[in-house]
């Protein structure tokens, strides 16, 4: 790696940081970060992927357009199974987003270092997750443009919402979690963005980062309320993890029903978002990884962290799933026997032993270390515990709708042409701003990394050699 | 195109392309459609050449106008003048009721019709009439909307299109003149019992003495009619008093939901099975009722006692049953019953000799009929239960063999002009007479018709025909008494005509179908005509017009022989359960009112027993090719518990053509495979298997109960007496918050399950009051229809006899509402008295309520499922809101009424007193099994009820508190039989 000879687009020295010239220096981590940014060629799988993304994005305009115009009755959701896939959109969606703010906010407090080069990019999942997430519950009313009225207002009729509800705490739980997730990654990303003004050659570009770094000047000052402003941020924003999934599970466990009535359920939640968010992150974080060559920042023992974090996480998820069927044998009641032996045995058990077989049983191969510093096979297991979480919430939603406490009502929902659009279009968003971002942001925390590796007492260019790991 | 941006309309393209238009337009056939479709329009077409400034001009106007026409209705071109004062009894947003009478099959039921400023929106039964008690079935709740029906027939027509009645008129002098003394005139009607139409009909027969009147009714009463004649050698109609009866037997006769008197019989029969142990002491006593059925139907479901046979093994049973009562005609047959039912059902019918009944089913043969009337008689029955009494029906006759009469002239080419009068039997002929094959024989046809249906289609001429609420009449009840028929609007379309109109103008009386029937009754009057005519139109029935009791002598026939059994394969005919004999198949309610017992809906089936279906690899869906006497024809299989084995049964009414709005293409038709000579049943038949399958739309998926506790809690009378607390109650939660206290009204609600008969009518009329929209059969396939009141149907037991419990379950309005507690915007909330609401503007379509409901009453307008058709508009009830998409809604007990009361009474200065207020499903309900009031009106019914023992909550469990509670359902089996089959 040291001794790869230099990109042939490489910069102007003269728009170089001070300190730092002659053509042939070798790359800090600095500069390979930057210059993803800056100077390297937008590659062309770069080029790909957005188009596929884009293309999926204007699905999902078609898609609202048509909720819009013809009503949510496009989707196969009926009387009693009320909530389809809207709602498992926006449980999954947040889920993803929680490893993002685990990563960041939790890992930053308690100073763990591994963190550093995977949290930018992560925070940035979590917000892309929560803008695909924050359309679903607004998506799945059936008057959607009337969605302001579950806010607190100042309604003319002092019409107030209604506080027992968990939608209320649900819109005030994401709306915030939404909020400080963005200025916690904004917040982090203001010294970089300082960097990335003073890099820039072209002027407009110049003028980009300039506008978004806030007039950073890389004082002490600045750096001492930096650390401050973003520890108090991950000190905030750490309560949120628990928080948001644990308010989103009260929708359900709130109820009656058999199947969501649980009280395990805001743990199980919480750490069933952590699994599927941490898989996300892996499923993304192991292409760009190598795409981009940057095996030495996001190194082995960031994904066998990740890994480890993850066995934990499935386990207490299968643990939930334990309880939950451990409901109707220690109460007897015949509506929780009746739920737990059409999952077992009904017309969704296909989809039920999938999730069982993947959360429970795949997920025991993160116990060996060969397994989880393999990346082939990290991102086959992520892949399928996507899968299984996100059926995992199909289970939890529709099961428990169709199974119900009346027996007369027993009816199920079979997924239209528009449910799995509805499944299929958010990726679209989400990647189309996952792409933006890793062409027109700092994906990679500079100024945390070479403070990480100062700290250690290596010299950014003797990082490169100490801290790769393969 | 050049390359210039805009091009002047006045190029040579643009010209070019103006003259392939005009050529296209020029076309004959052009003109002709636009003539025929747009008579007023085609006139500026033709003068205006089509040049650009005309054309320009046309299109401006005719956008222009259509904004005019948004905004306001047209004035009429002549000047017209304001009320100064308003007509009497109008006053703005008070309704207005008028009593008539709804005919079906001939036979008359009692309605008042309530009108809002003149618009007729809804029908109820009229508590004068005999058949109804104020109590109303299906089919007359339904009526409504055929009335208001988009694709009425509104012209008179010819295969040329739009005609006049003057045109059909002259037609129609002209193959007269061929027809001297009417000598090749036949007349086709239903079965007719008015007393005014009779005379018409006299006179026109007077006046071309060689015309002909045939009826046909496909659902028709041949079997009594033959039945009587073998039993008295004249046709009498029977009339049962079920109050008066302690023992019943069914003989295949579902009394409770399909005969002419049925909304009349259940009352009857239902109130000597009410059990009231709180307010009568402890030894309550109930009727019992023993069915013997092929097809299950309501009767059988609420039976102490059934049996299931073939339809054919029936006429066996009762052989079997006459011989047990020492009756002529009595055999002793075998048959796959157990000996014991008939000795046991034999000797409590002789322990309750002159209080007991036996009901022969119109579709059973003309032997049970006489075998009935023997046993009715042997049983001292007659005069106390069983009243005989002069035919109903003006001219009573064998329908089929009339049918088969006519046609047979028609193909003989006798038959020179052919007026049939409503009916539709180029569609409901049996398949063995070609009645729409022979009409291509007659050289003047006409149809008087509401819709253009598939006789119409047939004949040379369409007549569109009056709504019975567009016209006046007189028609009998089931037990002959007389009835007024009385229009609370002029035709909606004004070139509409009664039947009764077209055949006095026939016979050449100019008086008006008003003046006739006056003129009928003139003489009926005691004393001063016109208080005896206002008397009679105010109350819709003619009083004293019942008649006496006939005393007929048997006539000793010998009956025939009994056919020996036929093992094959059996196909039963019945009519269908909502839409009857396809006169009901446009009526988009019905079509979507779930069927009783199999809770389909927009379609028919061939309904086997699971034993069968298993037997030969079937399930539901997979379609069938049945043919029977070489005829097929194709049908979707339900497999349904306790049906006979080996025997099939599928329903009439289905596979329409035309003139059925939505109902055409649905289901198959079997008329196809209708035999003449076995009208109800076909032994013989054989079933194949094609591979196809085809969805059927059905409102309940799982047939059985499961839960903690019993949705329908059921005890036999004797546990009862025994354990009268045998209902769960829930222990008593502690709560440190004070219960809401209610100082003014407390409602509430409770449903007797002992007397739901599973007949539906309470959905159709929850479905009326409330402009509850119908979503069409797929959307009930994705489960999405919208009644607020649904039938539950359970099942318990073994699927080849289990015993069926029905459930009516709307909103049970809880006192703590699971639903009110989830709702993010405060959409449904409680009220001051009690009610849980829905407000429909809050209301943002999260579903969450519905999610947390435990009872799935909550409906969702997934869509917007409100037809668009404008004619419908006039029907909706004004009081109710018409919800928008996107917005929950459920039933509110019926809240617009409760505060019409409210401010009657406030207005009166006192509180709304008992029985004041009935929702729509409690009036309708034949059974009285719904019973509405406060809770906190000590002394009002629906609190003694609240006081029985059986009563008790659904789910009471999940602490709703709900204030709809039932009445455990309790019957009555004969403990001989019970503990012999176990």
């Amino acid at each position: 790696m040291i001794t790869e000879s230099l990109p042939k687009r490489y910069g102007d020295p003269e728009q170089r940081p001070q300190g730092e010239t002659g053509a042939s220096r070798p790359k800090t981590a600095t500069d390979r970060i930057s210059d993803i940014v800056l100077t390297l060629r937008t590659p062309g799988w770069w080029w790909l992927g957005f188009a596929v993304s884009l293309a999926l994005l204007l699905s999902l305009v078609y898609l609202i357009t048509m909720i819009f115009t013809r009503g949510v009755g496009i989707w196969g959701i009926n009387v009693p199974v009320v909530w389809g896939i809207a709602i498992i959109n926006l449980v999954f969606w947040i889920g993803i987003g929680h490893a993002g703010t685990l990563i960041s906010a939790i890992l930053l407090l308690m100073r763990q270092e591994w963190r550093g080069s995977l949290s930018r990019f992560a925070e940035a999942m979590t917000l892309f997750a929560l803008a695909c997430a924050g359309l679903f519950p607004i998506l799945h009313l059936g008057r959607p443009w009337l969605a302001i009225w579950l806010l607190p207002y100042p309604d003319s009729l002092q019409l107030n919402p209604q506080w027992r509800s968990p939608l209320v705490w649900d819109a005030f739980a994401i709306s915030t979690y939404l909020l400080v997730s963005l200025l916690f990654w904004f917040m982090g990303m203001i010294p970089d963005l300082g960097m990335m003004r003073d890099r820039a050659k072209n002027r407009a570009v110049k003028y980009f980062y300039g506008a978004l770094a806030l007039g950073w000047r890389g004082d002490a000052v600045h750096w001492e309320r930096y650390h401050t402003a973003t520890f108090l941020l991950a000190a905030l924003a750490t309560p949120l993890v628990i928080s948001v999934h644990s308010v989103v599970s009260l929708d359900f466990a709130v109820s009656l029903l058999p199947g969501w009535h649980h009280t395990i359920f805001p743990p199980y939640f919480v750490a069933g978002a952590v699994f599927s968010g941490l898989a996300m992150v892996l499923l993304v974080a192991i292409p760009l990884r190598s795409a981009l060559k940057l095996q030495n920042i996001i190194t082995l023992g960031h994904i066998d962290a990740a890994g480890k974090v993850m066995l934990v996480t499935g386990l207490i998820v299968v643990y939930g799933y334990a309880m939950e069927i451990f409901a109707p044998i220690y109460t007897g009641n015949p509506s929780e026997w009746a739920l737990t032996i059409s999952r077992f045995t009904g017309t969704y058990a296909g989809a039920f032993w999938a999730l069982l077989i993947i959360n429970a049983g795949l997920s025991q191969l993160l116990w060996f270390k060969a397994v989880r510093t393999n990346m082939g096979m990290m991102m086959f297991i992520s892949l399928f515990v996507m899968v299984g979480m996100w059926l995992e919430r199909f289970i939890i939603i529709v099961t428990s709708l169709n199974i119900n406490l009346q027996s007369s009502m027993w009816r199920e929902f079979i997924p239209r042409g528009f449910d799995y659009l509805t499944i299929i279009a958010p990726f679209g968003l989400f990647f189309t701003l996952l792409f933006l971002f890793i062409r027109l942001l700092p994906m990679i925390p500079m100024a945390e990394t070479e403070e990480l590796l100062h700290e250690k007492g290596l010299s950014s260019v003797e990082a490169e050699v100490a801290t790769s790991g393969d | 195109m050049s390359n210039a941006t805009f091009d002047r309309p006045d190029t040579a393209d643009a010209q070019d392309q103006r003259q392939n238009l005009s050529n296209l337009s020029s076309e004959e056939e052009f003109e002709a459609l636009l003539t025929r479709e747009q008579p007023r329009h085609a006139a500026v077409w033709k003068r205006s050449q089509l040049d650009r400034r005309s054309f320009m001009k046309v299109m401006g106007a005719t956008l222009a106008l259509t904004g005019l026409a948004g905004c306001t209705p047209r004035p009429p071109d002549q000047p017209i003048v304001p009320y100064v004062r308003t007509p009497e009894f109008v006053i703005p947003g008070n309704p207005i009721f008028f009593a008539t009478t709804m005919p079906m099959g001939g036979y008359g039921m009692g309605a008042v019709i309530e009108t809002h400023e003149g618009r007729p929106t809804r029908i109820e039964g009229n508590p004068f009439h005999p058949a109804s008690l104020g109590s109303s079935d299906r089919f007359l709740l339904a009526s409504i909307l055929d009335l208001y029906h988009p694709d009425r027939l509104t012209d008179v027509r010819n295969a040329d299109g739009l005609q006049s009645w003057d045109a059909f008129n002259s037609a129609l002098q002209t193959a007269l003149a061929d027809a001297p003394n009417g000598q090749g005139l036949y007349l086709l009607t239903e079965a007719v019992s008015s007393p005014t139409m009779k005379a018409q009909i006299d006179a026109l027969l007077a006046a071309y003495p060689d015309a002909q009147w045939h009826q046909y009714e496909p659902v028709n009463e041949d079997s009594a009619f033959l039945g009587a004649q073998l039993a008295f050698d004249e046709p009498v109609n029977t009339v049962y008093h079920f109050d008066q009866a302690d023992v019943v037997l069914a003989l295949d006769g579902d009394f409770l939901t399909s005969m002419p008197g049925s909304v009349r019989y259940a009352r009857d029969f239902m109130d000597g099975r009410r059990v009231r142990m709180a307010a009568d002491g402890a030894a309550p006593a109930m009727n019992r009722l023993y069915a013997v059925e092929s097809t299950p139907t309501s009767t059988g479901a609420v039976a102490d006692n059934r049996l299931i046979l073939r339809a054919s093994e029936v006429e066996l049973l009762a052989r079997a049953v006459a011989q047990a009562l020492g009756v002529d005609g009595g055999a002793a047959v075998d048959g796959p019953w157990d000996p014991n039912w008939v000795s046991a059902v034999a000797e409590d019918l002789q322990a309750h000799a002159g209080s007991s009944i036996i009901i022969p089913g119109r579709e059973q043969s003309p032997v049970v009929h006489a075998l009935a009337h023997a046993m009715n008689a042997a049983l001292g029955n007659v005069g106390s239960t069983v009243t005989l009494i002069p035919p109903v029906l003006a001219n009573p006759v064998a329908m089929v063999e009339d049918l088969q009469a006519l046609t047979d002239a028609m193909t003989a080419g006798d038959v020179k002009v052919l007026l049939v009068l409503g009916g539709n039997p180029a569609y409901s002929a049996p398949a063995d007479i070609d009645f729409a094959g022979a009409l291509g024989q007659v050289p003047f046809s006409a149809h008087l018709s509401q819709m253009q249906d598939e006789t119409s289609m047939l004949c040379m001429w369409s007549l569109p025909q009056t709504h019975f609420i567009e016209e006046w009449g007189d028609i009998l009840a089931y037990d002959g008494s007389a009835s007024l028929v009385q229009p609370p609007i002029g035709p909606l379309y004004p070139d509409a005509k009664s039947a009764l109109e077209l055949i006095a103008g026939l016979a050449g009386d100019d008086r008006t179908s008003y003046d006739l029937v006056r003129a009928t009754w003139e003489s009926a009057a005691n004393g001063d005509f016109e208080s005896f005519w206002r008397r009679s139109l105010h109350n819709g029935v003619i009083e004293g017009s019942a008649p006496e009791a006939l005393s007929v002598q048997p006539a000793g026939n010998a009956l025939p022989e009994a056919a020996p059994m036929d093992n094959g394969l059996e196909v039963i005919f019945r009519p269908d359960a909502t839409i009857w004999d396809g006169r009901f198949a446009a009526n988009g309610w019905l079509q979507e009112l779930p069927k009783p017992l199999t809770q389909l809906t927009w379609d028919n089936m061939a309904a086997i027993a699971p034993a069968m279906a298993t037997a030969m690899g079937l399930s539901r869906g997979d379609v069938v090719e049945l043919s029977v006497d070489g005829r097929t024809v194709k049908a979707p299989i339900y497999v349904q518990q306790g049906h006979p084995n080996n025997a099939v049964t599928v329903t009439l009414g289905y596979g329409r053509t035309a003139g059925a709005g939505a109902g055409t293409d649905a289901g198959f038709n079997a008329y196809a495979i209708r035999p003449s000579g076995a009208q109800w049943n076909m032994g013989g038949a054989a079933m194949q298997a094609t591979g196809e399958t085809y969805v059927l739309a059905t409102t309940q998926d799982f047939p059985y109960m499961e839960g903690a506790h019993d949705a329908v809690e059921v005890a036999t009378l004797s546990e009862f007496i025994a354990d009268p607390e045998f209902v769960h109650k829930p222990e008593k939660v502690v709560n440190i918050i004070p219960e809401k206290e209610y100082n003014s009204y407390k409602w509430g609600m409770s449903i007797d399950l002992t007397a739901c008969i599973g007949c539906n009518a309470c959905t159709i009329a929850c479905q009326s009051e409330n402009n509850i929209s119908t979503v069409g059969k797929h959307e009930v396939e994705i489960n999405r229809e919208m009644h607020w009141i649904r039938v539950d149907r359970y099942y318990e037991g073994p699927e080849d006899d289990p015993a069926t419990y029905f459930q009516p379950v709307p909103c049970m309005q809880c006192e703590k509402a699971p639903c009110e507690m989830v709702c993010p915007v405060q959409a449904t909330v409680h009220s001051s008295e009690g009610l849980n609401q829905m407000v429909y503007n809050r209301c943002v379509g999260t579903r969450y309520c519905s999610a947390n409901c435990p009872y799935g009453v909550r409906r969702f307008n997934f869509l917007d499922f409100v037809d668009p058709a404008l004619v419908l508009v006039d029907m909706r009830n004004p009081d109710v809101t018409v919800r928008a998409r996107g917005v929950m809604e459920k039933c509110t007990y019926c809240v617009q009424r409760i505060s019409e009361a409210r401010i009657r009474a406030n207005r009166e200065g006192r509180m709304i007193e008992d029985g004041e207020v009935t929702p729509a499903c409690a009036a309708a309900c034949p059974t009285q099994a719904i019973v509405f009031g406060d809770l906190n009106d000590a002394e009002s019914r629906v609190v003694k009820l609240k006081q029985e023992p059986q009563d008790y909550a659904m789910l009471a469990d999940e602490n709703t508190v709900p204030r709809t509670t039932y009445l455990a359902r309790i019957y009555n089996p004969n403990e001989q039989l019970t503990s012999s089959e176990s």
